[in-house]
């Protein structure tokens, strides 16, 4: 009954980095199925000659000036991390 | 006293702040006495630093345009030593190490933030009810929902525990739980408040605003908070006049406003069409010339919105990944492993299936389909709304298709929850200005006499609040529905 049989949210859990339950996946594929059969409302509109928009008020190139700012220490910088050690955030090993 | 003290606008605060007749102290004793008597019921707010509103009172500078006001501050909004949570597991604990910039210029202008409100987890909801943490009651019936995602803000205004309070809108999270709750909810325009230290939805809807008692009190902290900031380099150059005195000022006569006819169409609430439509007769009474126009791509509003939302959500929602702050998943086995289950464990249910919802639609072979094909339909939404200014200053709809519903009633059908954010969301895709105030009071049909607020919504074009805001005002000022006051039963 899902119009958006193309939604696989197994695969897209796995590029999102979020690991799902059998239940959610279940669930989700279910909700956004219904969620993508309104969505496809949008085929109906014509808008070969119309430019996409990005952003409410449109502003380019903001520059500021390139100069030092001051900023955390390390212990301010660190204060919610999970882990810590030696001033530094501790990630999980990435390299064998 | 005590409680009439707590029930004062900022504006009427502040005045005898002033004049001496009021200590800031005894300002916020009176509010932490009525949060004590209170929020136990209600639930508005998540945590409150009394200790440090104190201290901060004691030395305010009342001479200030908010010195001494204590504002509550929805848990998406930075402030230094405060917890910033999100009503979200995956930020439990955290504690925001700067200002955000808003909260900067209100503390420079004396105001004092104290508490957080809670919201739907990451701003994703109309009802909070998705907070990770606790559920918010309408102060008008303690068994609904008071409207999302900014609802504790909403709440603690309408029940007199804050004297106002920030929100944030994405598509309706200030103006929507406003209405349900019987206050006054102001999204600002696309660039005129800075979004630095406004934890990211969707970076290019997001808008920090205020939800107050009176069209006054949201000029007033609207003139505070507004203008550029060089940390969001989306923050617009642009003068920002004095909102206060211009409200003030404002005539009325001869103002036009739009009729959009494509927001009268079906599957309002009987009772929430009157009211707008009785608002209208009331504007053309108080002189204002009332012209219908057309705002065609109306029905993709929805459609459009949870593309561009969703899109943006997955990509700002990457930086939660156990590393720097908040919750990380124990004894994991390698890098993917870490990430996948930190998420998964950290999120609640919906934003997980926005997270999805938003990766799905900027992915490799669907991007186009979807992404790009709604930022085009953005285009002729934002030109339908030139076109309707080209011939009005404002327009006026509902801000909800319904007052407020009961808890647990939508939590199923995510589709139905958010089809009804059907009158907000085009604001914040054309990057224009909306208020919703106080219009009148729906009965529950289900529930004998009990009355309901209903939210009126005025939008504007971008960066014309000064006129918005005056066009509430005297709405506001011939009408007493934003002076009645729930029974918290």
């Amino acid at each position: 009954m899902s119009a958006a049989p193309d939604l696989d949210v197994r695969y897209i859990a796995q590029l999102a980095r979020l690991d799902l339950s059998e239940a959610e996946i279940a669930t989700f594929q279910t909700q956004l199925g219904h969620v993508l059969e309104h969505v496809a409302a949008l085929r109906r509109v014509d808008v070969s000659a119309v430019e996409p928009t990005a952003h409410a008020s449109a502003v380019f190139n903001v520059f500021r000036d390139d100069e030092p700012r001051a900023s955390f220490p390390p212990e301010v910088a660190l204060s919610n991390a999970p882990r810590k050690a030696n001033e530094l955030f501790v990630v999980t090993k990435v390299v064998e | 006293m005590l409680s009439t003290l707590a029930s004062l606008t900022v504006t009427a605060l502040q005045a005898k702040l002033r004049a001496r007749e009021v200590s800031p102290r005894e300002a916020l004793d009176a509010l932490a006495a009525r949060i004590d008597a209170v929020d136990g019921r209600l639930r508005g707010y998540l945590s409150t630093d009394l200790e440090y509103a104190r201290r901060a009172a004691e030395s305010a500078d009342v001479t200030l345009p908010l010195g001494g006001v204590p504002i509550a501050v929805k848990d998406v909004v930075s402030v230094a030593g405060q917890p910033c949570g999100c009503a979200s597991k995956i930020l439990a604990g955290y504690r925001a190490p700067f200002d955000a910039t808003a909260i900067a210029r209100l503390r420079a202008a004396g105001a004092i933030p104290f508490g957080r409100t809670n919201m739907d987890e990451f701003a994703m909801g109309s009802s909070t009810e998705n907070s990770a943490f606790q559920l918010t009651r309408n102060p008008w019936d303690l068994s609904r929902v008071p409207g999302g995602s900014s609802g504790g803000s909403a709440a603690v205004v309408a029940a007199d525990t804050a004297f106002a309070a920030l929100g944030t809108d994405t598509g309706g999270s200030i103006r929507q739980p406003a209405a349900l709750c019987g206050c006054v909810g102001l999204k600002p325009s696309y660039g005129r408040v800075s979004r630095y230290g406004l934890v990211a939805f969707a970076s290019s809807l997001d808008q920090i605003g205020p939800l107050t008692k009176t069209v006054a009190d949201a000029a007033l902290l609207l003139g505070v908070m507004a203008g550029r900031d060089p940390l969001d380099s989306t923050s617009l150059d642009a003068p920002v006049p004095d909102y206060a005195a211009a409200v003030r000022d404002f005539s009325i006569k001869g103002a036009r406003i739009g009729l959009p006819k494509e927001y009268f169409v079906s599957g309002i609430d009987p009772q929430v069409e009157a009211a707008v439509r009785a608002a209208v007769a009331h504007y053309a009474k108080l002189g204002a010339e009332i012209v219908e126009v057309s705002l065609p791509h109306t029905e993709y509003a929805v459609a459009v919105y949870y593309i561009i939302a969703t899109a943006e959500a997955s990509a700002n929602l990457a930086r939660f990944d156990g590393v720097r702050y908040g919750h990380r998943a124990a004894d994991t086995n390698g890098l993917l492993e870490h990430y996948g289950r930190t998420r998964a464990e950290g999120f609640g249910p919906e934003v997980k299936r926005r997270i999805i919802l938003g990766t799905y639609v900027l992915s490799s072979g669907y991007y186009d389909a979807y992404y790009l094909r709604a930022q085009k339909v953005r285009t002729l939404m934002r030109q339908d709304f030139e076109k309707a200014f080209a011939q009005c200053d404002a327009l006026i709809c509902p801000t909800s298709p319904v007052p407020a519903f009961k808890l647990g009633e939508r939590t199923a059908d995510p589709l139905a929850m958010y089809l009804a954010d059907i009158f907000t969301i085009a604001a914040n895709l054309a990057g224009i200005c909306g208020v919703s105030l106080p219009g009148g009071f729906a009965k529950a049909a289900d529930d004998g006499d009990r009355e309901l607020p209903i939210g009126v919504q005025l939008l504007g074009p971008a960066f014309a609040e000064e006129k918005l805001l005056g066009i509430a005002h005297a709405f506001e000022q011939t009408t007493d529905w934003h002076q009645r006051r729930p029974a918290l039963g």
